[in-house]
């Protein structure tokens, strides 16, 4: 086989005719990197009747070689032409032998289905995944009797690190996010306000939207993007680490040791930044108030204290809360699922995002007609 | 252009020193490796063995030395060369290092697509008898998840063999395997050398290995961060001055007892 890494020299092919042979002459190098003669291309004029391989001054060859001879070989045998190869060293007959074997053998799978069989799989998928769903569910529910029952063995340390990474280093965006929702609340208010010449209820308008919805709203889809992902990808690469069946095998729940923590953290944390990222939204639109329509920042707080009571803040945090475990479950789900690849640990981090907004606006919906019920 | 040398030795490495941030792991490591040559690296668990495999296949550059394919410097070559170059290179990665998100066959195949003139189907065909040689055939549809690690190397020496290299080196083959999926693997070493004449450069420890297959090895040393024997192992176990070279060979037997004989 090769022997160089030099540039091929040429490759050729010499047709002779010996007393009605053709003989055909391999030469120069053949480098699979490089364009090779084809068949046909050298078979110039009328079909032989007889043909020989030699092997003549090679440089050096590869599967280029292999690929030329076979497909003469083929030719020959589509023709009916006697092909001589006996002239060829072993090697090229060995590897000949090789891709013949591959090409008799190889069966070309049909991954075509009927309507039936697509439906019942795709039933049979759902129904899996429901129930792996309620399981996750049923283990995330034993985790937390047990943290209730024994506190002291549930895992304070990893809930606290969770805390910082999911809340602490959290403040900044939601602080700006925040902030700019709640600008983009007042302007969009303030114009439609003015027309009545009711420019101080921009205050009601803003102060309500951020406390009851986006504070809690905008909090859990930074969360969902940020921590969800985290969550799913950490998780997903202890699993394709066997990190996961290590903790199996020592006779812990991964549920206890690793969904925990993160759930508690988040469901803690959520509502804190909530409150962060209403505070913040008012204060946006406390500055707008004033740039816009020279509301005086004390007449803007003191008539935000009276467009809100307590009754809206617990109803945005009771969302936040929940907002903050189901986004925690999207995430630990879709890592503790995911298939041991770096393929996996990606579609469970993307699965995670998608999964954790989905139950975000879901959730917001029955907590709307909830709510109202309610009279809250 | 063209400046290699049909008579030079596979590999030429001479005063080669290896190192990450200042700190050096290797310093003048010298030798050839001849062509259809199975040649070991061998040396204890971090002597530097696959720090110099990455540094002879081009991962890390070396801070000082050089290494020649066939007479020509791999070091000093332009980028555009380089990859030339390392198109004729083939590295089996420990533990495979296939794309998880392409089953056996299009894993073989990618290089083809990327670098040869071939059609769909004439690739397919490649691939499919690269993976035949290494004792895949039938699992070109499974992915890399589903496999064992066995095959995952089995796959991944596939891969390595696409584009046909004249050098293959290989990353600990041999870890993680029983010993008697190792031993088919040492097999196939030998027998895809016989058939396409490459040339072999294996980093191991594998005492099984060494003895059944390497014509040559170089020891590396941790304390000496660098060689400290060369030569047949099996010539090496007993007659070595060394007697760090003659207790890793002889299985961490007191060797001192059996000094070779003047």
């Amino acid at each position: 086989m090769p022997e160089t890494i030099t540039t091929p020299a040429e490759t050729r092919v010499q047709l002779r005719t010996d007393g009605g042979c053709m003989l055909i002459e391999l030469q120069g190098a053949w480098h699979i990197t490089e364009t090779r003669p084809t068949w046909p291309a050298v078979l110039d004029g009328p079909d032989p009747t007889q043909i020989k391989l030699v092997w003549g001054r090679l440089a050096d060859w590869d599967s280029a070689l292999l690929l030329f001879v076979y497909e003469v070989r083929q030719w020959c045998r589509t023709k009916n032409v006697p092909c001589d190869l006996s002239a060829l060293p072993d090697a090229m007959q060995k590897l000949l032998h090789q891709l013949e074997v591959v090409n008799e053998t190889r069966i070309v799978s049909d991954h075509s289905r009927d309507f039936l069989t697509f439906v019942g799989l795709a039933v049979q998928d759902v129904w899996g995944k429901t129930r792996e769903s309620s399981t996750f569910l049923g283990e995330c529910v034993i985790g937390g009797i047990a943290l209730i029952k024994k506190p002291h063995k549930f895992r304070w340390r990893d809930c606290v690190d969770e805390m910082q990474q999911c809340g602490a280093m959290a403040l900044p965006i939601v602080g700006l996010i925040s902030l700019l929702v709640g600008v983009i609340m007042a302007y969009q208010s303030a114009v439609l306000m003015r027309q009545f010449g009711a420019d101080i209820y921009v205050a009601d308008a803003v102060g309500l939207m951020m406390v009851r919805e986006m504070g809690a709203m905008m909090t859990a889809i930074i969360l969902a993007g940020r921590t969800g992902a985290a969550f799913a990808a950490t998780l997903g690469n202890m699993k394709a680490g066997e990190e996961i069946d290590a903790l199996q095998t020592l006779g812990i729940r991964p549920v206890e040791f690793l969904v925990m923590p993160r759930l508690v953290a988040l469901g803690v944390m959520m509502p804190l930044l909530a409150l962060y990222a209403n505070g913040l939204g008012i204060f946006g639109g406390m500055i707008v108030s004033l740039g816009l329509l020279d509301i005086p920042p004390t007449a803007y707080w003191v008539e935000t204290q009276t467009a809100i009571d307590m009754s809206d803040i617990s109803t945005g945090l009771i969302k936040a809360a929940t907002f903050g475990v189901l986004v925690g479950l999207a995430g630990c789900h879709r890592g503790l699922r995911a298939e041991r690849s770096a393929v996996g640990v990606g579609r469970a981090t993307t699965s995670a995002v998608v999964m954790g907004l989905l139950l975000i606006i879901v959730a917001d919906a029955l907590f709307a007609v909830a709510f109202n019920v309610l009279g809250w | 252009m063209n400046t290699a040398d049909l008579n030079a030795p596979a590999i030429d490495v001479s005063g080669l020193e290896c190192g990450y941030d200042g700190n050096v792991l290797l310093k003048n490591v010298s030798f050839q490796v001849k062509r259809g040559e199975i040649f070991f690296i061998i040396g204890g668990s971090g002597c530097g063995k696959s720090t110099l495999l990455r540094h002879l296949v081009g991962l890390n550059m070396p801070t000082a030395g050089a290494v020649k394919f066939f007479g020509e410097c791999f070091n000093s070559a332009t980028g555009e060369r380089q990859r030339e170059m390392l198109k004729r290179i083939g590295v089996l990665y420990q533990g495979g290092a296939l794309w998880s998100s392409l089953n056996l066959l299009e894993n073989v195949m990618l290089p083809l697509e990327e670098y040869t003139p071939l059609n769909a189907a004439e690739r397919a065909e490649l691939a499919c008898m690269k993976l035949t040689q290494v004792g895949l055939s039938g699992y070109d549809g499974y992915y890399p998840a589903e496999i064992s690690g066995g095959m995952r190397k089995r796959a991944g020496l596939a891969r390595a063999l696409a584009l046909d290299p004249t050098i293959v080196f290989f990353d600990e083959p041999s870890a993680g395997l029983d010993p008697l999926t190792s031993r088919r693997l040492d097999e196939l070493i030998v027998n895809l050398r016989d058939l396409l004449g490459m040339t072999c450069v294996v980093v191991s420890h594998e005492l099984a290995s060494i003895f059944a297959i390497a014509d040559r090895v170089v020891m590396l040393d941790k304390q000496q961060k660098g060689i400290i024997a060369e030569g047949d192992p099996r010539v090496l176990v007993t007659d070595s001055k060394d007697v760090r070279v003659r207790e890793f060979l002889g299985r961490g037997e007191d060797a001192r007892q059996k000094e070779p004989s003047p």
